[in-house]
């Protein structure tokens, strides 16, 4: 394997199961504990590795419900992309915010107990943001993360 | 499925693991205010249990080279009885596919998905995107910038 064919299946194993030692990969790919923990350390700094996430079951957390906003500014300039950002971002049930290309100018992920408080953090946070016009809602049936271009 | 109950203890260790998920356990059972012992052997229940399971490493496409990142949503044509899961086997083999969902709503799948630049991404689109089956209408939005990301639950 190449230098860059090893960074590769570190991410991949990394991406499967974050808590892996880096010891265990080694063992894996046939590496030394501190190459790959080199090769890790130098991942994050280039910020290739972002960080971690929990994979949490949202159902027994008292989340079941997620859904994706498509949201179209009404006014737009500067001021007011930073004004709506910063204002959603506070929101804790907006999980993700993306500044998006196309149909709309951001896309939100948001979490709620059921449907009814969906509607109540939809009316009450979302469309009483600064700037905010149209809004679309998908509600979310089914995720697959796959492991891509690794 | 199995329902816990979950306390505020519990609760605050799975609030400092999404704040710290490289925090050891000394470290969480510090944040979370409770024993070493109690933080082992309540994260050790909140995994047995289904609730935490658990934990992958968050990869910046655009560091490793993939500058586009594209958000497909397809509506499908239902016409056909096998449509979503004729459509998502194809998905899955497209190996810049990093991300597939399916709604209730006027969208039936997105795709999310990753090119070196945008040669590559208008490859990826004609041969492969739009010669997956049963496709009734596609929309593009193309990711300008990620502005908050961590997808903590509010607990």
């Amino acid at each position: 394997m190449s230098s860059d064919d090893l960074d590769l299946a570190i991410l991949r194993a990394l991406q499967a199961d974050a808590t892996q030692s880096a010891g265990a990969i080694g063992r894996m790919l046939g590496l030394s504990q501190p190459a790959v923990w080199r090769r890790i350390n130098k991942l994050k700094a280039d910020g290739i590795i972002m960080g971690r996430r929990l994979d949490l079951n949202r159902e027994a957390l008292g989340y079941p419900v997620t859904v994706f906003l498509g949201v179209k500014l009404a006014t737009k300039g500067r001021v007011s992309l930073e004004d709506f950002e910063r204002a959603v971002t506070a929101i804790p049930e907006v999980q993700s915010v993306r500044h998006v290309l196309g149909l709309y100018d951001y896309r939100l992920r948001v979490v709620a107990r059921d449907l009814a408080d969906f509607e109540r953090i939809l009316r009450r946070r979302i469309m009483t943001l600064p700037g905010v016009g149209d809004v679309e809602a998908n509600v979310l049936l089914s995720e697959e993360r796959l492991p891509g271009p690794l | 499925m199995v329902i816990i109950m979950l306390d505020d203890t519990d609760r605050r260790l799975l609030r400092a693991l999404q704040n710290y998920p490289d925090g050891g356990v000394q470290d969480l059972a510090e944040r979370a205010g409770c024993t070493t012992a109690t933080a082992t052997r309540r994260l050790e229940r909140l995994r047995d249990s289904g609730v935490l399971t658990g934990q992958h490493a968050v990869i910046n496409w655009a560091r490793l080279g993939y500058a586009v990142e594209v958000s497909l949503r397809f509506t499908l044509d239902k016409t056909s009885a096998n449509a979503f899961d004729e459509f998502l086997a194809k998905a899955r083999q497209i190996a810049e596919v990093v991300e597939i969902q399916t709604f209730l709503g006027r969208v039936d799948v997105r795709l999310a998905v990753v090119a070196r630049d945008l040669g590559h991404y208008q490859r990826l689109y004609r041969e492969q995107i739009l010669m997956l089956p049963h496709i009734a209408e596609i929309e593009a939005l193309m990711d300008v910038a990620l502005i908050k990301s961590d997808e903590r639950l509010p607990i």
